[in-house]
């Protein structure tokens, strides 16, 4: 067992960890944040896409050990003063979602790429969401809420509810 | 897709992991960035004792210009080699095949040493390494060594490396106004492994073509030079390139796998070579 401790959404947690535990269980089931999906497990689908240290990652790829640390954010801790981020409010607008199983790590990487690229074109949008798979959409509606969000974003604007 | 139990040591200097690893022996594996290890030890292709984690090494974390070539330590992340401004003017080739290695997230935390350590031929570093003639520097317990990236891949993810050694540095060379490079990489989806790829180095001269060195991904147990292609082209023109590459193949052993059959493989080694070889020249 090792004793880590990271910042996740803001608060700090200590905890004993077995070397072997990927940071995505120690999120999900040692700090219960449902919020990041276990989806491929294998690098592939992108679902349990978390910030580390303001970059995105996926969770099942990072050891918890390898965290020792870091700041970890997941979708649970993006709200700005009470309001949702742009991100997630445009995925609502403009419904970048069906199932909903893909939406946190969809945001994570959305929100990774607008602090790298804060202005994209539809292009770069698809190539920077090109590791998180969406069975559901055809992919349309999440470039949409990307590039709706984007302008928000770099005036640190909330998109207000429709 | 958990892995088998292991211990886990943190290097604090590159002396330390080998000091380590000498301890160890063939049970352990150094970390680096993971998004090779991790995911076949969690497929349980691997299950190594030990991992001794080069993560909080800084010292090799670094881009710098040395005049006649840039170094770059080993724990470089891909989206750093990607972005870095010294490599996008004086060794683009790098720059841009770093910014193919999977995706966005795994360049966050996938390293130039780690992927070239892997040694895995259908990833896409080691070819562009081998079409620039990069060299690698290795520390082990007796010292310090330099290889050649020629030298270095020797068989189905086997290296040069030594059990106790740790790979510090890449060196590339600053590409000069006469070169030209390219890569080719082809896949079916997004974010998937080349098919197969080509890199091509090539140094003009007069409107004709002096050298051209090929790198070719995933058509054997190594990454290969295409030797019998670089002598071909070796004085060609724009006009004689389709030629030249018909023999980029030669010497190569792809596999036949659910991508592809090794005999489509071969075309398409002669195909991106081509198209390589057209774009190296025209830039």
């Amino acid at each position: 067992m090792r004793r880590i401790q990271m910042t996740v959404d803001g608060r700090g947690h200590i905890a004993e960890v077995e070397p072997r535990l990927l940071l995505l269980h120690h999120l999900r089931e040692n700090l219960g944040i449902g919020g990041v999906h276990w989806g491929c497990n294998t690098t592939n689908c992108g679902a349990c896409t978390v910030l580390m240290n303001g970059e995105s990652v996926k969770s099942c790829t990072v050891l918890a050990v390898q965290a020792d640390g870091a700041e970890i954010t997941t979708v649970r801790g993006i709200m700005e003063n009470g309001l949702w981020h742009p991100v997630q409010q445009a995925f609502h607008e403009t419904h970048g979602l069906q199932c909903g199983y893909c939406t946190p790590g969809m945001i994570m990487a959305s929100v990774s790429l607008l602090k790298e690229n804060p202005e994209p074109s539809e292009q770069e949008i698809r190539e920077a969401l090109e590791g998180n798979l969406c069975r559901c959409t055809g992919y349309e509606n999440i470039v949409k809420a990307v590039q709706m969000a984007a302008p928000y974003v770099r005036r640190s604007e909330p998109v207000a509810a429709s | 897709m958990i892995p088998v139990a292991f211990e886990y040591e943190v290097a604090e200097s590159v002396d330390h992991a080998i000091e380590l690893l000498g301890q160890h022996g063939d049970e352990a594996k150094l970390l680096a960035g993971g998004h090779s290890l991790l995911p076949i030890m969690k497929l349980r292709l691997a299950a190594p004792a030990m991992l001794v984690d080069l993560g909080r090494v800084n010292d090799l974390k670094y881009i710098r210009d040395e005049g006649d070539h840039i170094a770059i330590g080993a724990m470089t992340r891909h989206c750093e080699v990607e972005r870095d401004q010294t490599l996008r003017e004086h060794c683009g080739l790098l720059a841009y095949t770093a910014s193919l290695v999977g995706d966005p997230q795994v360049r966050h935390r996938g390293t130039i040493g780690g992927s070239i350590s892997h040694g895995d031929a259908a990833s896409d570093l080691p070819s562009a390494l081998l079409a620039l003639e990069a060299e690698f520097v290795i520390r082990g317990p007796n010292g310090e060594r330099t290889v050649r990236a020629t030298d270095f891949f020797k068989d189905y993810l086997q290296t040069d490396l030594a059990p106790d050694e740790v790979l510090t540095e890449i060196r590339v060379p600053k590409l000069g106004s006469n070169t030209g490079w390219s890569y080719q990489k082809f896949n079916r989806r997004a974010q998937d492994w080349a098919v197969v790829g080509a890199c091509a180095v090539v140094e003009r001269s007069n409107g004709s073509i002096s050298t051209a060195r090929i790198g070719l991904t995933n058509m054997g147990s190594t990454p290969l030079r295409a030797t019998a292609a670089e002598r071909a082209l070796s004085g060609a023109d724009a006009g004689s390139i389709a030629d030249a590459v018909q023999n980029a193949d030669e010497g190569t052993s792809p596999s036949s796998d659910v991508a592809a059959s090794a005999e489509f493989r071969r075309h398409l080694a002669r195909v991106l070579t081509r198209r390589a070889v057209e774009q190296a020249v025209s830039r």
